[in-house]
C-alpha cells in the first residue's frame, strides 16, 4: 500500500441521517485532489474521518504510519480578548526548527505581518498565515477545507496561485474542499464530486462533461468552468 | 490566591466562561451544605459538588441541543436552589452573610494550606499544559490536527476553574469570585500584546488588588471580599481610561 491515506467504504450515519455512503478515497504521493459538492453533501466531514476526527460508523481508513499531514480551517474565529502576535500563533504547540520557519514565512510571504496583532489581520492576511502554520512541519500531506471562502475573486485567485506555487515546489500531496473550481482547474489532477457519496470523480476536464456533474451543477457551471480552465491556462503558460 | 486569579481569569475572558464561574459558584452552596450534611466538611463539599456540576455540564454540552448560557442557567439555578432547601434543614449552621460575601476572618491555617496546596496544583497544570490550552481556546479542530483532545483540556479547565472557586469562597464570597477572576484579566488586555504578558499583568494586578483590598478591610472594617473588587474595578476603570485618552492622541 503507498497511498497517504486510503478510506474503503466508509459510512458516517449521524442522528439517523446518511452523511457519507459507502465512500471510498485513496491519497497518494504528489496528488492534488479537489472535494466539490453542495451544502451538506459531507465534505468536511469526509476530512475530518481521513484526519481521524471522527471515526466512521462502517469502513476502515488506514493512514501511512506517521504521516505528516498539515490541516488549514476554513477561517479562525479570531476572538478579540486574546492579544497574539500571528508569529506566536503559527508556531502554538508546533514542532519545529528555525529553517522551516524561515521557509515557511517566505513561501506564504507574511515577513511583514508577523508582528501585527491576529485580530487586526485581513482575510488573505489570515488565510496565509493559517497556511504558514500548516504548513510549519513540513507535511507530506495538506489538507485545506474551503480555504478561500472568505476571500473577494482577487483574493482568492492570489491565494489559489500561492498553493499552486507551494505545490510544485515542494511536491506534496493536497487534498481540498473548495466550491471554486474555476480557479483550481489548472493545478488539480483529480476532482471528487460528493454528495452524501460520490457522484464522480476525475480529471477536472472528464467531470465538466460528466452527466451526473451537470445535472448537479448544471450546464452553466460547467461551460464556465471549461473556459476558466482554458483562460487559466494560457496566464498560467504565461508566468 | 491572587497568583492563581490572574492565570485563570485570563482563560475565563478568553474563552467567555465568566458565566460559567458564575454558575460553579452558584452551585458551591449547595456543596457547602451537602458538605455538613454528611459530615466531610465544607471545603469537601465544596470540590465535590462543583466538580460534578463541571462534569454535569461538559456532558449535557456535548449534545449541543441548547446553548451553553441557558445551560448553565438551568443548571445553576436549580443547584443554587436545591443548596437554599438543604442549608434549611435545622441542623446545618451555616454563616449564610459569610458564604455570599466572604469573611477573611473565617479562614483557619488549615484553609490557608489547603489554599497553598491547591494554587501550587493549578498552576501547575496550567503551565504544563500552556500551549494545548492555548490552541483549544483558540479553535478546537486545529487543536485536534496536533493530536490534542479538545475535551480532556476542557475537562482540565473546568477542574481547575472549580478548585479555583472553592479556594476563593471564603474570602471573597459566592456572589463575587467571577468578577475576582475577570476584572485583572480585562484590565490587563489593554496594557499588553502577547497571552504570556496578559496573564503576568493579570496576575499584579491580582495580588495588589487582594493585598490592597484586605488593607482597606483591616484598616477602615470593611468586608474583605467587595473592598478586594472594588480596588481592582477602580484599577479597570483607570487603565480604560488611559486606553482611551492613548487612543485619541
Amino acid at each position: 500500500m503507498n497511498a497517504l491515506i486510503s478510506a474503503k467504504n466508509i459510512s458516517v450515519i449521524k442522528s439517523g441521517k446518511n452523511i457519507l455512503n459507502d465512500v471510498s478515497i485513496d491519497i497518494n504521493k504528489n496528488d492534488f485532489t479537489t472535494i466539490i459538492g453542495p451544502n451538506g453533501a459531507g465534505k468536511s466531514m469526509l476530512l475530518k474521518c481521513l484526519m481521524g476526527f471522527y471515526k466512521p460508523n462502517i469502513g476502515a481508513i488506514k493512514t501511512k504510519p506517521n504521516l505528516k499531514f498539515g490541516y488549514m480551517p476554513q477561517n479562525l474565529d479570531v476572538i478579540k480578548t486574546i492579544p497574539m502576535k500571528a508569529k506566536l500563533f503559527i508556531t502554538i504547540k508546533k514542532k519545529f526548527d528555525k529553517i522551516s520557519l524561515k521557509k515557511v514565512i517566505s513561501e506564504t510571504q507574511i515577513e511583514n505581518i508577523l508582528d501585527k496583532q491576529l485580530s487586526f489581520l485581513s482575510g488573505g492576511e489570515m488565510q496565509r498565515v493559517l497556511l504558514a502554520r500548516s504548513l510549519l512541519n513540513n507535511p507530506e500531506l495538506l489538507i485545506l477545507d474551503e480555504p478561500a471562502q472568505n476571500l473577494d475573486v482577487s483574493g482568492q485567485t492570489l491565494f489559489y496561485k500561492l498553493l499552486q506555487k507551494i505545490y510544485s515546489k515542494r511536491g506534496l500531496s493536497i487534498l481540498m474542499v473548495s466550491h471554486d473550481l474555476h480557479l483550481v482547474m489548472v493545478s488539480t489532477k483529480q476532482v471528487i464530486c460528493l454528495s452524501n457519496h460520490i457522484c464522480c470523480c476525475g480529471k477536472p476536464k472528464q467531470i465538466t462533461n460528466d452527466p451526473k456533474f451537470l445535472s448537479m451543477f448544471g450546464k452553466d457551471m460547467a461551460e464556465v468552468m471549461a473556459v476558466y480552465q482554458h483562460s487559466n491556462k494560457e496566464n498560467f503558460e504565461n508566468n | 490566591m491572587a497568583l492563581i486569579s490572574g492565570l485563570v481569569g485570563c482563560f475565563v475572558v478568553w474563552r467567555r466562561l465568566s458565566y460559567y464561574g458564575e454558575s460553579i459558584a452558584h452551585s458551591s452552596l449547595l456543596g457547602a451544605g451537602i458538605g455538613i450534611l454528611i459530615g466531610i466538611g465544607i471545603n469537601f463539599g465544596v470540590v465535590f459538588i462543583c466538580l460534578l456540576f463541571g462534569i454535569l455540564f461538559l456532558w449535557l454540552q456535548q449534545s449541543k441541543a441548547l446553548s451553553s448560557d441557558t445551560l448553565l442557567g438551568v443548571l445553576a439555578h436549580f443547584a443554587l436552589a436545591v443548596g437554599i432547601i438543604v442549608i434549611s434543614f435545622n441542623k446545618i449552621k451555616i454563616d449564610l452573610h459569610a458564604f455570599l460575601f466572604g469573611d477573611i476572618l473565617t479562614v483557619s491555617i488549615t484553609d490557608i494550606w489547603g489554599m497553598y496546596i491547591g494554587v501550587l496544583i493549578a498552576i501547575t497544570l496550567i503551565l504544563s499544559n500552556w500551549s494545548s490550552l492555548l490552541l483549544v481556546t483558540l479553535d478546537e479542530d486545529l487543536a485536534k490536527s496536533e493530536g490534542i483532545n479538545p475535551l480532556y483540556v476542557n475537562i482540565l479547565l473546568t477542574t481547575i476553574m472549580t478548585i479555583v472557586v472553592a479556594l476563593s469562597l471564603q474570602i471573597i464570597g459566592l456572589l463575587l469570585i467571577t468578577a475576582m477572576l475577570i476584572i485583572p484579566a480585562a484590565t490587563a488586555r489593554r496594557l499588553v500584546n502577547s497571552p504570556e504578558g496578559m496573564v503576568i499583568v493579570a496576575t499584579l494586578i491580582g495580588i495588589f488588588s487582594v493585598v490592597f483590598g484586605i488593607y482597606l478591610s483591616v484598616e477602615m472594617d470593611l468586608p474583605s471580599g467587595p473592598s478586594i473588587v472594588v480596588v481592582s474595578s477602580i484599577l479597570f476603570f483607570v487603565s480604560h481610561m488611559f486606553g482611551l485618552i492613548a487612543k485619541n492622541e
